[in-house]
């Protein structure tokens, strides 16, 4: 357990050091959520955002670094108008942010406190609503069961959503259409067509939260409700979700950096804002590792699972999300063909749980080494399904025997739900009555990957995040600081600059 | 003429399992049997139905298919020429080359999967069959997931690429068709159609689909790098790219 303090200690100074960079800059990204939390929202005719349009008003206007807060603030005492008046003023013209003079800074914080507190409370009491239905229901002892629902139509989605509901599934993720990270705003509206997924909007959120909420009523559980909040409007489709209560969200500190080519110090700084909103909002974060293994070998690379672990762990408390509400990730990938693999996958299962005793592990199934052979594949996932049962894992996502063939048939996912039900029933207290051996394969396993973790996250300590990313230290990717998607929409605070939703939402 | 083997030859035996928007009951059960008389499964047996919601019912069905196949008649287009290990490529790329050959590959369009190009083109390569980066004579450069066609040949060009590799893992209603179709397109309006070999891999994908597209060879399943690499190089040779 020293090695754990040492990794920790390590962690932490790199979050410690990597939060002062955040402190002095702001995004696009957060400054349109500060927009959308202060109540602006629709497109214009041509589709774009209102929180886009306000927040390039302000960087044509290099007004970006005093914050969309203090700029809507000004306009409101000055012309008496709410925010979502203001972007529509904006939108036709009528209202030229730069040319309206700065008034009495008491006067427009007052203004600004008025307009946040409304959709805080909102947001305080969606978190309210959830604890009373989890009250009502009760909420369910073990592992979480998670599956997605992946048509690209909301509705289709729902129909296969209440389905699995009915067939068991605790969670629903609803995959988001490939690409939209990449997108630097949020699309409005409900999606009926789209590739791989639906677009993560504030509609489809409702009619999710809608269909999920009846459905739970119907079987006496509660329903979470899973979204993507990462790319390049973290903040943003945080904010989306805890206004519709959405229960988890993806969010990863470094996977949009290393996966998706998103500049370093845009993600570093957003995902800040979007685990204070996710942290406030009392939705779970799960967190990407399983990646790091889906590309590199899981054998080899175990301990960069648990590096990653750590730091997110860490970043998230520097927003004040709680370890209660830390999905931290990781995944069976080992290849079937490994001599003892099942025992290494058991053992890092265990240090996981050890670890992070009070976070709610998320456990991703065998994708990499899923083949089209369904009979196999349901034993994988069978064995998957048992590391969970042993081990305590919380987010528990399905694996399904036609991985690697399409998105789930309805029938997949009752599948998935039957065996996982039977598995966790079946072993139900397995885990209590199993102690592992001293100096066994497994106990050895784990020291050997906590010793890889702890000398890399000294490394990364010593050489400072970016420098870590740009040497491509870390998951062998390397990432230059200047480079990648989204850079352009990152700038430093001026004087005065604003957001009174960090002091509204931070460790409440 | 063959018929699926269950336990004696010929009795055409096949399991199948499919959902109806039907609910769970005798009238479902006929309906499902009824679907596979239609099958060409003239007495088939349904062994199980499951409720999976109110209105959706699960099946699994055996029976003896009626149909058979002319096996001695069937003519398959496999990718031509001689498979050679990581050694003999890179032999015969000193031999018949002389210089690197550049290989650059993607998931390209919306597909977000690397795992099949990665299978291929990482050092490690997958299954034990090294990856292309590994090979001695072969300039392997992975551009990962999401990448845009013009931005593919962009690089392509850049590179000065002799071989090109797309690689479609999932995909959703058909996509990856006119994704890879779009490609070809592409490179023809660039004139650079000639000048590269241009190969395709994923689990849908066939050497037939891949031709009829205009690719010069796909890859399915159970297609490791040396596959791949023997094919790329050999039709560099044949072609005589420069």
């Amino acid at each position: 357990m020293e090695q754990v303090a040492k990794a920790r200690g390590y962690a932490h100074s790199v979050a410690v050091d990597t939060q002062a960079f955040i402190d002095k800059h702001t995004t696009v990204a957060i400054e349109r959520t500060i927009c959308r939390l202060m109540g602006i929202d629709g497109v214009d005719e041509v589709e774009v955002p209102l929180p886009n349009l306000v927040v390039n008003h302000l960087r044509d206007n290099q007004l970006l670094g005093i914050g969309s807060a203090l700029m809507l603030g000004n306009a409101m005492v000055s012309t008496g108008k709410s925010p979502q008046e203001i972007a529509e003023g904006i939108a036709d013209g009528s209202i030229n942010l730069a040319k309206i003079p700065m008034g009495d800074l008491d006067a427009i914080k007052n203004a600004v406190f008025a307009v946040a507190e409304k959709t805080v409370a909102k947001i305080a009491q969606n978190r309210n609503d959830r604890q009373q239905m989890l009250d009502k229901h009760g909420d369910k002892v073990g592992a979480w069961l998670y599956v997605i629902v992946a048509t690209g139509n909301i509705y289709e989605d729902i129909t296969q959503a209440v389905a699995a509901v009915k067939q068991g599934a605790d969670i629903i993720a609803v995959i988001r259409t490939t690409g939209q990270s990449l997108l630097d705003y949020v699309p409005y509206g409900a999606t009926t067509e789209g590739f791989g997924g639906t677009y993560a909007t504030q509609e489809n959120f409702r009619l999710m939260r809608a269909a999920l909420d009846s459905a739970g009523d119907e079987v006496g559980r509660y329903i979470r409700l899973c979204n993507y909040c990462s790319g390049l409007c973290m903040p943003e489709i945080a904010a989306l979700g805890a206004m519709e209560r959405l229960d988890m969200m993806l969010n990863d500190a470094l996977y949009g950096i290393l996966f998706r080519d998103i500049n370093m110090q845009r993600t570093i700084v957003d995902q800040y804002f979007s685990r204070i909103i996710n942290g406030f909002a009392g939705i779970i974060i799960n967190t990407g590792e399983d990646n790091y293994l889906t590309t590199a070998d899981a054998v080899e690379e175990a301990h960069t699972v648990l590096t990653s672990q750590f730091l997110n762990e860490q970043f998230a408390l520097m927003a004040g999300l709680p370890e209660e509400q830390m999905g931290l990730g990781h995944a069976f990938e080992i290849s079937p063909d490994v001599h003892n693999g099942f025992l290494y996958e058991l053992a890092q299962a265990q240090m996981a749980r050890e670890i992070f005793p009070k976070a709610p592990l998320k456990y991703m199934p065998p994708t990499k080494f899923m083949t089209g052979d369904i009979f196999k594949g349901v034993v994988q996932n069978a064995l998957f399904n048992t590391v969970t049962a042993i081990t305590g894992q919380k987010v528990h996502l399905l694996g399904m025997l036609t991985e690697a063939i399409h998105t789930p048939f309805m029938s997949d996912r009752a599948q998935a739900l039957d065996s996982a039900n039977y598995i966790f029933n079946t072993m139900a207290d397995l885990g209590d009555e199993i102690e592992f051996k001293q100096g066994g394969i497994m106990q050895t396993r784990v020291a050997e990957v906590l010793d890889k973790s702890v000398n890399l996250l000294a490394e990364i300590e010593q050489k400072k995040l970016f420098s870590t990313l740009e040497q491509g230290i870390f998951a062998g990717i390397k990432r230059g600081r200047d480079a990648g998607k989204g850079l352009d929409g990152v700038t430093l605070k001026a004087d005065g600059y604003f957001n009174p939703f960090i002091e509204m939402m931070k460790e409440k | 003429m063959i018929k699926p083997y269950g336990d004696t030859l010929n009795d055409g035996k096949v399991q199948l399992s499919f959902t109806l928007p039907v609910t769970n009951d005798d009238k479902g059960r006929e309906a499902a049997k009824i679907l596979a008389k239609k099958m060409g499964i003239p007495d088939p047996n349904v062994a199980h139905s499951g409720t999976l919601d109110e209105g959706f019912t699960f099946y699994v069905v055996y029976g003896g298919v009626a149909h058979g196949v002319e096996y001695d008649s069937i003519v398959v287009q496999t990718v031509d020429g001689d498979v050679m290990d990581m050694g003999e490529v890179s032999n015969f790329i000193r031999e018949n080359i002389g210089r690197n050959v550049v290989i650059i590959g993607a998931s390209t369009g919306t597909d977000a999967h690397t795992v099949g190009i990665d299978a291929i083109m990482n050092m490690k390569g997958f299954a034990g069959n090294y990856g292309l980066e590994r090979y001695e004579m072969i300039e392997a450069h992975n551009l990962g997931s999401q990448v845009a066609n013009e931005d593919f040949i962009a690089k392509a060009k850049e590179l000065n690429a002799d071989v090109l590799l797309v690689s479609q893992t999932v995909t959703q209603k058909d996509v990856h068709i006119a994704n890879m179709t779009e490609l070809v397109e592409m490179l023809e309006a660039e004139g650079l159609r000639q000048d590269v070999v241009l190969i395709c891999g994923g689990p849908r994908i066939s050497n037939e689909l891949a031709k009829e597209l205009g690719y010069d060879a796909g890859f399915g399943q159970n297609s490791f790098a040396q596959h791949v690499a023997s094919f790329a190089v050999q039709e560099v040779v044949r072609r005589g790219i420069k």
